[in-house]
């Protein structure tokens, strides 16, 4: 520990820590731009320039470690002077387009030229002409918008070892993005949207889809079907000023109504549904001798990763649909028939924390009788957006119930939301199934929380077929975590029986379609929300969801059926390699 | 796009794969390839074979004026652009090398034989104004020797 002085107050911080992270403990407040908290501190925007006591010249806070003694200024006539300074230069590079901006009221940028209090723009001259993609279908990107904080760069190659995004070019040319130019689609890029989640600006943003479900809203013909992820229930409110980890999910469905959607289901029930098929897929490899570790394939962004980097290890992948796309097939052919109505005439729509789902809404894989599963996907962002577009009052409207039978769900399916909880919901299900009696315990605490380095694991005992046996398990969020894992399931050094692997880090809730910001502290409180959202429902296991019960009574047979192969289970492929150069 | 029939395996066998070599290389295939350029296939081959990724191999040949992924000339014209050369009159010396090739900066003659480019201070001021032309360095140039410069590369 070092004893240093912020602005005349005393404080004892570790020595590693830098200026900004000392400051953090006091409460002072530094404005920053390229800072992400323990993730990259490079001192690239010079918004958090300080006064170090016998330094002449203003320091970055983001990148100045203390020492003994130290004593910091924070925020005098110079400094504010510098930092005015500092964003003028920025903004002489930018569009200034806020109007029409689609983070227009919640832009880091916007907001310091709020606080610093820009009047003008006293430099003027030629902007930099930067590239864009505007034919991904999960994300865009706008150049002309990017301040340059290298933030996108940094999730993409250090925490997600994606790659897609870097450094390119010099000068006035500089510009942060694709190797040739390419779009994002014809990158490596997994549509993990982690760079999105953490742009300042609009450089990255969600490719929006809230015109097309209007669209279909108002299209007398359509019949909308609606769905919302376990992860929004405790998200979604953060974009009305709520705590982070506050459940909403009654809210969720009364605004739904309300924008008028014409039947609500709740992808939880989708995400039972999953259980169901891979709970008793992971049971049929183990006794049958299948191809062990099998690994959970719910997430898009993780399935792409692992088809781009690791195509040896595909027939690992749990054949089994996402929640999304389960309750999607389910819709357009159990439910339809049930309503009397033409599948072709119904509109899946679904609230995602997810860029990724987007991609995944596309894949012709996914699609049953050539009816795609899903047909629209936003993600929380934009039905938040959607919500307000609507003049809906969220925080004040009261709770309603999803729609029967498909909102019918159980608290192993809400625990999807966070790392650790497909592989807890399964573990609840797979091992009553072998085990044929109930368990006294379903609290697998071993698998939960947020690990941002590493792997968790956990091995528990059960018996098959009268022989005891010990299942290891591994659960990884951030595809850095995972790409470490993978790399030891094909080199032989692995003898897990069972992984779950989550793109984002800390999983769902920390998705790149969730609201900004998303750090380490808001992941947690989410975390938290997720489970005590499991622990008040009074149904806790996939296999004890009546509404499940029913569904395999009237349709599907039994897990892993023909039927249920028909409709819930897919197959992936190997992607090249930027296959377009 | 298959753009050249470069054997990148081969360059790369002359390395380790110590950190550092990287630019060498991308120099080697880019003098082989005969157009002053490195092909998108051979940056796809160099980044698999060097672990370096795509996406950083290009933000290496996209930062350096030395490097290009789009075909140049056999010969390319490098005018220097710093302050000493510009006020000893390096504007005249390019538009006569302009003018004399009929092309502009950036572009490249239609046989293929020169492209004319920017670049930063070659480190020769004491014989500014100055040109890079491939490996070769002129100096203490004016607009009436361009002619003949130009006349010594076939």
């Amino acid at each position: 520990m070092v004893n240093i002085t912020i602005d005349s107050i005393k404080l004892s911080v570790p020595a590693d820590s830098t200026i900004l992270e000392a400051a953090k403990k006091a409460n002072i407040k530094i404005p920053t731009l390229c800072y992400i908290p323990e993730i990259q501190k490079i001192g690239a925007c010079r918004m958090c320039l300080v006064e170090v006591k016998g330094n002449p010249k203003l320091l970055a806070s983001c990148c100045t470690p203390v020492f003994e003694g130290m004593e910091v200024v924070t925020n005098n006539q110079k400094i504010r002077k510098a930092r005015k300074f500092v964003l003028e230069l920025i903004l002489s590079d930018h569009p200034m387009t806020c109007l029409t901006c689609e983070r227009n009221m919640k832009c880091e940028l916007q907001t310091l030229a709020g606080e610093l209090g820009i009047d003008t723009i006293r430099y003027q001259g030629e902007k930099s002409s930067r590239g864009s993609d505007t034919v991904t279908k999960t994300l865009q990107y706008d150049g002309s918008k990017c301040i340059y904080c290298k933030r996108c760069e940094t999730m993409c190659n250090t925490v997600q070892t994606v790659g897609a995004i870097y450094s390119k070019k010099r000068g006035f040319n500089a510009e942060v993005g694709t190797p040739f130019d390419l779009p994002f689609s014809d990158t490596v890029c997994t549509s993990c949207g982690q760079c999105v989640l953490n742009c300042p600006v609009a450089a990255l943003k969600d490719n929006e889809n809230i015109d097309e479900a209007w669209e279909a809203i108002n299209d007398p013909e359509k019949i909308t079907v609606v769905q919302v992820a376990p992860s929004v229930r405790v998200t979604l409110g953060e974009e009305f000023g709520m705590k982070p980890g506050t459940v909403v999910t009654g809210k969720i469905f009364a605004a739904m109504r309300k924008i008028g959607f014409d039947y609500i289901f709740d992808t939880d029930f989708g995400a039972d549904l999953t259980i169901m098929e891979e709970g008793h897929e992971f049971i049929d490899r183990v006794k049958n001798g299948g191809v062990l570790p099998m690994i959970t394939s719910c997430s898009p962004g993780w399935v792409n990763f692992l088809e781009t980097f690791f195509p040896e290890l595909i027939p690992n992948l749990s054949s089994a649909k996402s929640p999304q796309q389960m309750l999607g097939a389910m819709v357009k052919s159990y439910f339809a028939k049930k309503i009397n109505v033409d599948p072709k005439k119904i509109v899946n729509i679904t609230v995602m924390p997810c860029t990724a789902k987007k991609g995944e809404a596309g894949r012709p894989e996914l699609s049953v009788d050539n009816l795609s599963d899903i047909d629209i996907v936003m993600t929380t962002r934009e039905f938040a957006k959607m919500i307000k577009q609507a003049e809906v009052d969220f925080l004040n409207i009261p709770e309603e119930e999803p729609d029967n039978p498909l909102g019918i769900s159980t608290g192993a399916a809400v625990i999807f939301g966070a790392s650790g909880g497909v592989m807890e919901a399964a573990l609840r299900t797979a091992l009553e199934v072998i085990e044929g009696h109930e368990l006294e315990k379903i609290d697998f605490e071993e698998v939960r929380g947020l690990k941002l380095d590493g792997a968790k694991e956990a091995q528990v005992k059960t018996k098959i077929d009268g022989k005891e046996v010990v299942v290891k398990v591994a659960v990884a969020s951030g595809l850095a975590n995972a790409r470490k894992l993978m790399e030891k399931v094909r080199d032989g050094k692995a003898d897990y029986h069972f992984i779950e692997i989550m793109a984002c880090p800390g999983g769902c809730i920390g998705g790149g379609g969730q609201p900004k910001p998303t750090n380490t502290e808001i992941r947690k409180m989410r975390i938290e929300g997720i489970y005590s959202a499991d622990k008040a429902m009074k149904l806790r296991k996939s296999h004890e969801n009546p509404a499940i019960k029913e569904l395999y009574k009237e349709f599907l047979g039994a897990p892993l059926s023909e039927k249920s192969h028909k409709y819930l289970h897919t197959h992936y492929n190997k992607q090249e390699y930027y296959k377009k150069i | 796009m298959a753009c050249c029939s470069i054997d990148v395996g081969a360059i790369l066998k002359d390395y380790s794969k110590e950190k550092g070599n990287l630019l060498d290389i991308l120099h080697r295939i880019q003098d082989a390839s005969g157009e002053n350029f490195i092909c998108d296939d051979c940056m796809k081959v160099v980044a698999e074979k060097t672990e370096v990724p795509l996406n950083k191999l290009y933000g290496v040949t996209s930062f350096y004026t030395m490097f290009s992924n789009k075909k140049r000339g056999k010969f390319v014209i490098r005018m220097c652009q710093s302050s000493p050369c510009h006020v000893l009159g390096a504007q005249a010396v390019i538009n006569a090398f302009k003018e004399e090739l009929g092309i502009e900066l950036g572009e490249t003659t239609s046989d293929g034989k020169f492209t004319i480019e920017l670049t930063a201070c070659l480190g020769i001021c004491a014989v500014a104004p100055a040109v890079m032309i491939n490996e070769d360095v002129h100096g203490n140039l004016k607009p009436e020797m361009v002619k003949n410069i130009l006349a010594k590369y076939n």
